[in-house]
């Protein structure tokens, strides 16, 4: 009998089945940008270096990350590395490291523009009441550059969140590829359930990122 | 003691690339002395006073504060600076900080001070500016001129024996030019050493015990407030005064 779509999401495990997908999901992007953020303000206080060496090797790392694919990045970690050198990285570890390094990129140059945006007059002010370079940069420059870049940065991690679903492509079973085993195997029985099934999946990334869009929100009104 | 030199300027040149801004400056300020530094727009009024803290740093000739010598990129320059509050044309108060934490901030990272004598002379010195109430309203919630008495506390709470004040009302709406005055009048009337530009010339006459006149990176002029302003000795002084008075050209 073809009944509606909808029964397919309470078969047997396949709600709980999506959930766990959805965590694989969470799971890789969450680890990439815990890691990205902290090499990413290093890596935007190297970019503004004044030294034209450090610069180049910055702009060469940055240019090169953003104009390749991520796609093409997967697969190299995990397809090319193993050829070139023999090194058998995990689907998972593999994922975690090119969107780690994509985003380690993407908020290096985040940094790097708060970092210049932050006034001279204020690096000029603390100068003028006895603070050294250190005390300027802890108390004065680093503080309102955190503050500028909460907004890109969560933007940055929803961005993560939503591409994460590339890794399907290097065998990792996510959210959207257990959704689309589920509708595979009811195919016959319900023809409707990937309606049903990719409305839920909009609906789970939908939750994961929201709550954070809204943390956003709320930080930037409380900094404004 | 009236004597005593506390900034001495000797041959300070200050070129930036080709451009000469300062030509051979030379410039003492006694203690508790007011001077005021006029001059047409360009003409090194600010890079003068970024001297001598060290925000830039001299081509050659020498600053001394109190016998010592202070040079930029000097690890002292930050301990010389401490003596030497500057406040500057756009009020830059640290926008992330109440107005306590902007005033305090220095005394306690720098001078390390703990924070309830800190917060205490921070308190004295707003109350007498009349901001105490707004101590935990943020920068951006303050209108210029409070702003600008804020940056003169701020400049104040770490103890220094010269103030430095660089066109602090330019940006000012007219309104609010009198009550940053009045705390800079106040100040004087205290005895502290102070090196004022402005382009305020009834506010220079009022508080100067010496005017300085300089045009094209020199010193043209130096003269008690009294007599720059009523009978200048030199021309260039006479025609840049005359462009601040009107005359009725109605027939």
């Amino acid at each position: 009998m073809a009944g509606s779509g909808i029964n397919v999401l309470f078969m047997g495990k396949n709600f709980l089945r999506l959930l766990e997908g959805l965590w694989v999901t969470m799971r890789i992007s969450l680890v990439s940008v815990v890691l990205s953020i902290p090499l990413g303000i290093l890596f935007g206080m190297f970019l503004t270096l004044k030294n034209p060496l450090s610069r180049a090797l910055g702009r060469v790392y940055l240019e090169c990350i953003r104009i390749m694919p991520q796609l093409v990045l997967l697969f190299i970690a995990y397809f090319g590395v193993t050829r070139a050198f023999g090194w058998n990285l995990s689907a998972e570890l593999s994922a975690v490291i090119v969107f780690t390094l994509w985003g380690t990129a993407e908020m290096g140059d985040l940094v790097r523009g708060a970092l210049v945006s932050i006034p001279a007059h204020q690096y000029d002010s603390a100068a003028a009441l006895g603070m050294n370079r250190g005390q300027t940069f802890l108390w004065v420059i680093l503080p309102q550059t955190l503050r500028r870049l909460v907004p890109l940065t969560i933007n940055l991690t929803t961005r993560m969140i939503k591409t994460t679903s590339l890794v399907v492509l290097i065998g990792i079973t996510e959210v959207l590829k257990v959704g689309k085993q589920i509708i595979d195997a009811n195919r016959f029985d319900y023809p409707t359930a990937a309606l049903w099934v990719y409305g839920v999946i909009f609906l789970l990334y939908f939750l994961a990122c929201w709550p954070i869009s809204s943390l956003a929100k709320k930080l930037e009104q409380r900094w404004r | 003691m009236e004597e005593t030199i506390q900034l001495q300027v000797s041959g300070l040149i200050k070129k930036f690339g080709e451009d000469t801004v300062l030509n051979g400056i030379d410039l003492s300020v006694r203690q508790g002395e007011v001077v005021v530094v006029l001059g047409p727009s360009g003409c090194g009024k600010s890079t003068l006073l970024r001297c001598m803290n060290g925000l830039e740093t001299p081509t050659a000739g020498t600053i001394l504060l109190d016998g010592e010598p202070i040079s930029a990129g000097d690890r002292n320059i930050t301990r010389q600076r401490q003596k030497i509050g500057m406040v500057f044309q756009s009020y830059d108060l640290f926008p992330h900080k109440t107005i306590l934490d902007n005033v305090t901030l220095a005394p306690r990272k720098v001078l390390k001070r703990p924070k309830a004598e800190a917060e205490a002379d921070a308190q004295r010195l707003l109350e007498r500016v009349g901001l105490w109430e707004k101590r935990n309203a943020y920068p951006r919630e303050l209108s210029g001129g409070q702003k600008q008495r804020v940056a003169i506390v701020r400049a104040l709470c770490m103890n220094p024996e010269v103030m430095l004040f660089d066109e602090v009302t330019a940006a000012l709406d007219p309104e609010m030019v009198r009550e940053v005055l009045d705390v800079m009048l106040e100040l004087a009337r205290q005895g502290m050493t102070m090196v004022i530009v402005t382009h305020e010339m009834r506010f220079a006459r009022a508080i100067a015990d010496r005017v300085v006149f300089l045009d094209g990176g020199v010193i043209v002029e130096q003269s008690p407030p009294e007599i720059f302003f009523t009978n200048p000795r030199t021309q260039r002084a006479r025609d840049f005064l005359q462009t601040f008075t009107y005359e009725n050209r109605r027939p």
